[in-house]
């Protein structure tokens, strides 16, 4: 029995749900692989060498895989994967574009953003955003599975000492190529690791507004995320979004502030240890989720809190 | 160019989900059904690029029961010009829909085939993708811009960090993102007429592909409900509770 897992990564840092990742990985168990696929990936293959648990590392390093294009990317999962029962892959944008076609180029049923392994067969997801959780049973010779992030506690970045190979298997389809790239720029936090997040919604107005919690996530080392309400009125760009169909969430402390509380937005971030709603609306959904609610004009409530900090 | 565009039909985006006493699913009798929105939005773009004269023929396509056709109708509604159910009750998965798709793709041959990039009841996310495996296609996944060009299409896609434009040759898949577009209503005169656009029924013999599910559900469960909060009065008193009470900040 051995577990495949593919690294997440901008070719110079482990992103740091690879480790949530391995932690699935270990509960399902069995030797753990790590591949690294990219180009100058080299630092990423040695980080990943050393989290807790993993016995090799192969690394593919290639201009193929640069942009992690799921053509080339999911060939070469599909060749490297020939040797796993299970392979894994973090349910990001990145994960999720490519692992259902090593699924069918496996021609094997794919399991989307698992939250917990029973066993090596059966695992639960949430589905219908997050209102119900099914427990899933694959009769699948070989697992091709998405993990959630959140639901699993990390594994330790260090401590171990994998080898590792370099892989000389370039797949390049030639169907598809990278044109260009708008990555956001910011020195917080990013959204899915953060300990706290703040977001806004609609109720922030506008845009300039959300330099009000700018401010106190600087105070609060927090991450700034947003409603699709926030997204889709042009407040805030779309990366910031929290909710079924943006990033999941489930830091210690999610504050919402001026957010309703969709179910939408809800799936995204109910998992979070401890959540406070800052709303002027007493009916608002929001306030059922809330650990503490705060009835207030948001724009008197949140320079307070500023203050208070 | 002739667009292919799958949709499925699912709970109403609206209703709210009940899970079964018995815990084998989600209560799905006497529930609003409608287009998933994802499909709406697919249907959308290919509409718009019939519209800037781009694309020629548009045809919806659905796996899955006989009140499908339902779904279909307002897809032609919406635009499409003709549509095809591939009909079954027996439970679908992804993996078997998207060999129901290719062989449909076989048949039809169109060079783009739009689709949601997840449907709102299993929240899968993989049919498009395993699609374009199994055909061989570029795919140009969670779009937010498709621009067709001569023999290829570019396609900006929401990534975790921002934005990732791609450039994939014809033919192509694209999956839609919730900022694609935002889909219109059907008028009453073209959900008239689309009552005349043709509709074919076929069944997974006829395309002689085998969609056995591959993954069974053991269970479906409600969630763990959080335990109702408390109100707090004032902004001094929620920053004292969270400091000595939760200990979070």
């Amino acid at each position: 029995m051995s577990v495949l897992v593919y690294a997440e990564h901008d070719n110079a840092t482990l992103n740091k749900v690879t480790l949530s990742v391995l932690a699935a990985a270990k509960e399902i168990g069995g030797d753990i692989t790590v591949l690294v696929a990219g180009k100058g990936c080299g630092a990423v293959a040695e980080e990943a060498a050393k989290a807790e648990g993993v016995s090799k590392v192969l690394c593919a390093d290639n201009d193929a895989y640069e942009h992690q294009l799921a053509e080339n990317i999911a060939e070469l999962v599909a060749e490297v994967g020939a040797d796993y029962k299970h392979i894994l892959a973090a349910a990001t944008t990145t994960g999720k574009n490519f692992a259902p076609r090593v699924a069918a180029l496996l021609d094997v049923a794919q399991i989307s953003e698992i939250s917990d392994v029973i066993d090596g067969d059966t695992f639960k997801r949430p589905i219908y955003a997050g209102n119900a959780i099914a427990t899933v049973k694959c009769a699948d010779e070989k697992k091709v599975i998405t993990v959630r992030g959140t639901s699993f506690d990390g594994v330790a970045a260090e401590g171990g000492s994998a080898s590792v190979e370099n892989l000389d298997v370039v797949k390049d389809s030639g169907l598809s190529s990278f044109v260009s790239e708008e990555l956001a720029k910011s020195d917080r936090p990013e959204l899915t690791s953060a300990d706290i997040v703040i977001s806004g919604g609609r109720g922030m107005g506008n845009g300039d507004n959300f330099e009000i919690l700018y401010k106190v996530a600087d105070k609060l080392g927090a991450a700034v995320g947003a409603s699709r309400a926030a997204v889709d009125a042009g407040f805030v760009p779309n990366d910031m979004q929290v909710g079924q169909t943006g990033k999941i969430v489930a830091p210690q402390l999610y504050m919402a502030v001026g957010i309703s509380g969709a179910i939408q937005h809800l799936a995204g971030m109910k998992d979070s240890k401890v959540i406070v709603a800052i709303n002027k609306d007493e009916e608002a959904p929001i306030f059922q989720v809330a650990d503490y609610g705060l009835v207030a004009d948001l724009f008197e409530a949140v320079p307070e809190l500023d203050s208070k900090l | 160019m002739k667009v292919l565009v799958p949709i499925k039909r699912v709970i109403d985006y609206n209703v709210k989900v009940r899970v079964k006493a018995d815990n084998s699913g989600v209560d799905l009798a006497n529930v609003k059904m409608a287009m998933n929105p994802f499909c709406e939005i697919a249907v959308e773009e290919a509409v718009r690029l019939k519209e800037k004269g781009v694309v020629t023929e548009i045809v919806a396509v659905s796996i899955g029961p006989k009140a499908a056709q339902e779904q279909l109708r307002t897809a032609m509604a919406l635009g499409a010009d003709r549509s095809i159910l591939v009909e079954t009750d027996e439970e679908i998965q992804p993996l078997g829909i998207a060999k129901a798709l290719k062989a449909i793709v076989e048949e039809e041959k169109p060079e783009m085939v739009i689709l949601g990039k997840q449907a709102i009841d299993d929240d899968n996310n993989q049919t498009g993708q395993m699609l374009a495996a199994l055909t061989g296609m570029p795919q140009g996944t969670f779009a937010s811009e498709v621009n067709v060009e001569e023999g290829k299409v570019k396609v900006t896609r929401e990534i975790d960090g921002g934005l990732q434009t791609v450039e994939l040759k014809l033919p192509a898949v694209v999956t839609t993102d919730l900022r694609l577009n935002e889909p219109r209503y059907a008028s009453l005169p073209n959900i008239m007429k689309a009552k005349k656009k043709p509709l074919d029924v076929k069944t997974p013999a006829d395309l002689g592909v085998d969609m056995t599910p591959r993954v069974t559900i053991e269970k479906v469960e409600t969630p763990a409900e959080r335990k109702a909060g408390v109100m707090v009065g004032s902004v001094d008193e929620l920053v004292e509770k969270l400091k000595n009470e939760a200990k979070v900040i």
